[in-house]
């Protein structure tokens, strides 16, 4: 079985996100970036079906700038066979993503492509989605466990409220929801031992797809400050704060 | 600081080391450091990070390559984790595998090294004695031969690792006095005669098990001499250049650590009416660490690409790596006091990683080569 696995370079989840000067996006420059934890999640699941004999080879898939590759490299020191970087410095919307993907998937014949449900940087939750549109695959989103039985699998899914488990035909389409498994540690031998892998370079051009953004970034705004308490002295002084100041009763 | 020598493979081993630390030490430093011990499940972890094997053949567990770097660059994570004792703990094992590697039989380093180096089981270094820490060559232990075996006498004292560790490289004296007679042996822990008892009133390190170790005709295999007869003492010193970059490499993490708690705890505290961080004094104060922090920063990097060097044939720069221990630990010592001096009465209660730190500055100053014999060696390499 030969998985896909998408891997987006993110703003590590520790950095606190500030809203660029002039209102046009999150500021970026000197800004330590990661693998998007959601897709460490991916790639981690992969290498367990791999090392389980299900799976036989593992690639790792990156779209953006030149310094996708450290995002690559850090999922081929995670157990990655081989990685593909599609080289752009535009901007990616997730229907750009996934007629990438789609691309991709054409040339490659994966039995299954996992992605992250969502990017810790947008939030968008529909490029899993839409690939599996564009293939006219089966979908299991938000996966919290994955068996695979010969052409099919069997996946848990979180719903609102629950567990919901499904079993669909391969190939398919998943995207991980944070408690699928938890990503190892590179290893310092696997370090190394990724250098030597293979990374193909590509531009959306060579796989014929248009990336040009359909959408209009009006403005990007940091969220209210919260601010401060007060501590109040009477249940009735309580009662007149949330009437006239507050008025929430 | 951008470093000149970076590379994609350092700077991931350096992001594993600190996403280690992150997540599997710092939110258990504090607990661990008041319970005297850490569990013995890390040493694992660690070990299967990969970061116990530089310079150790792929045959007996290691890395098979060797990388100044690397080995800095781990032990300033380890820094930053908020408490020393808990590299320490696992720390022995660093200092006495490359004697074992590098002097041991084919048979001894089959049946020690790959244990070790994955972290089942612990080693450690033992050279200072109740008698004497800094006069290594002076040391009163002694060995004699009987048959195929040698009998060892005498105690060691402040051994890293000493309490838990399966396996000790131990300096003994088989010849006269000075530095020529002393030789090395590999005792394990279970060889008759051996005993041992910790040190557990400690100032700071309180998660790692420093111990006194006793050898009462304390009997091993003539098999465990690690190297020639008398010729343990060269070993040993050539052994201290690389215990000593990765301490000062660890004063480095400490003092960012130090300089981050500042930094925060500033940005929060309101006195006079306005954030701490806005009043000229404390902005000094973060002035004058940061430089520090920058100085020590570019020193280590110059010190590993020599030492990497050092592999082609050219010489170690003991000079400046024994210049460096004691830099390193003066500087440490003004980042852990002023950051004391930023947080006030918050930084004098137990459980933070400033005022564990500031504790920690003497073990850091004393250990491994203390400050005064550092500058000794140092004015000695200038030919003086």
């Amino acid at each position: 079985m030969k998985l896909l696995v998408a891997v987006k370079r993110v703003v590590d989840y520790n950095v606190k996100v500030r809203v660029k000067s002039d209102g046009t996006g999150v500021e970026t420059a000197n800004v330590k970036m990661s693998m998007n934890p959601f897709d460490e999640i991916g790639i981690e699941e992969a290498v367990r079906l791999k090392e389980a004999g299900t799976a036989t080879e593992v690639i790792a898939i990156s779209l953006g700038v030149q310094q996708c590759q450290e995002t690559i490299r850090t999922a081929l020191a995670m157990g990655a066979d081989r990685g593909i970087h599609v080289l752009t410095d535009d901007v990616l919307e997730p229907l750009a993503v996934a007629k990438l993907m789609k691309a991709i998937v054409d040339k490659e014949s994966p039995d299954m492509v996992i992605l992250g449900k969502q990017a810790i940087d947008d939030d968008a939750n529909q490029t899993g989605q839409m690939l599996a549109a564009l293939l006219g695959w089966p979908q299991g989103t938000f996966a919290s466990k994955l068996t695979a039985n010969g052409d099919s699998l069997e996946v848990v899914r979180e719903v609102d409220g629950g567990l919901e488990t499904i079993k669909i035909s391969l190939p398919a389409v998943i995207t991980t929801d944070l408690r699928l498994n938890e990503p190892r540690y590179a290893s310092l031998p696997n370090i190394m031992k990724a250098k030597k892998k293979p990374i193909d370079q590509m531009a959306p051009a060579d796989l014929g797809v248009d990336v040009t953004p359909r959408l209009e970034t009006v403005s990007v705004v940091e969220p209210e400050k919260r601010e401060g308490g007060v501590k109040v002295e009477t249940v009735a002084e309580l009662i007149d704060k949330l009437q006239n100041e507050a008025k929430v009763i | 600081m951008k470093n000149p020598f970076e590379t994609e493979e350092r700077r991931a081993f350096r992001e594993t080391v600190a996403r280690f630390v992150e997540a599997e030490i710092k939110p258990f430093a504090d607990q661990w450091d008041e319970d005297g011990e850490i569990p013995w499940e890390l040493h694992e972890k660690v070990g299967a990070l990969g970061a116990f094997g530089f310079g150790i053949d792929e045959a007996y567990g290691g890395l098979g390559f060797d990388d100044c770097f690397m080995r800095a660059a781990y032990w300033e994570e380890m820094g930053r984790c908020g408490a020393g004792g808990v590299p320490a703990a696992m720390g022995g094992r660093n200092i006495s595998v490359a004697p074992i590697h590098d002097l041991g039989n084919e048979d001894l380093k089959m049946r020690v090294l790959p244990n070790v180096i994955a972290g089942r089981t612990g080693s450690s270094l033992a050279i200072t004695e109740p008698g004497g820490g800094s006069d290594v060559a002076n040391l009163k232990t002694q060995a004699r031969q009987d048959g195929n075996h040698w009998v060892l006498n005498g105690s060691k004292t402040f051994i890293t690792g000493g309490m838990k560790s399966d396996h000790i490289v131990v300096a003994a004296r088989t010849g006269g006095e000075g530095l020529t007679g002393v030789s090395l042996f590999l005792v394990d822990h279970d060889s008759p005669g051996f005993s041992r008892t910790p040190l557990d009133r400690k100032m700071g390190w309180w998660c790692s098990d420093q111990a006194t170790l006793y050898f009462d005709d304390c009997r091993v295999p003539a098999t465990n001499m690690l190297g020639e007869q008398d010729r343990g003492f060269i070993a040993v010193m050539n052994n201290f250049n690389l215990e000593r970059i990765g301490l000062v490499a660890q004063c480095l993490g400490m003092m960012k650590l130090c300089l981050a708690e500042s930094i925060a705890w500033a940005q929060q505290r309101e006195t006079f009416g306005k954030p701490m961080i806005r009043h000229q004094v404390i902005r000094h104060k973060i002035a004058d660490m940061s430089a520090r922090i920058d100085a020590l920063e570019a020193l280590v990097n110059q010190i590993c690409w020599a030492v990497n060097e050092s592999a082609n044939g050219d010489d170690m720069p003991v000079a400046e790596i024994s210049k460096a221990k004691f830099h390193a630990t003066k500087a440490l010592e003004f980042c852990a006091s002023e950051a004391m001096q930023i947080m006030g009465g918050a930084g004098y209660l137990r459980g933070n990683a400033v005022e564990r730190t500031y504790r920690e500055v003497k073990v850091m100053a004393i250990g491994g080569g203390s400050e005064e014999i550092m500058r000794d060696l140092a004015v000695r390499q200038m030919g003086l």
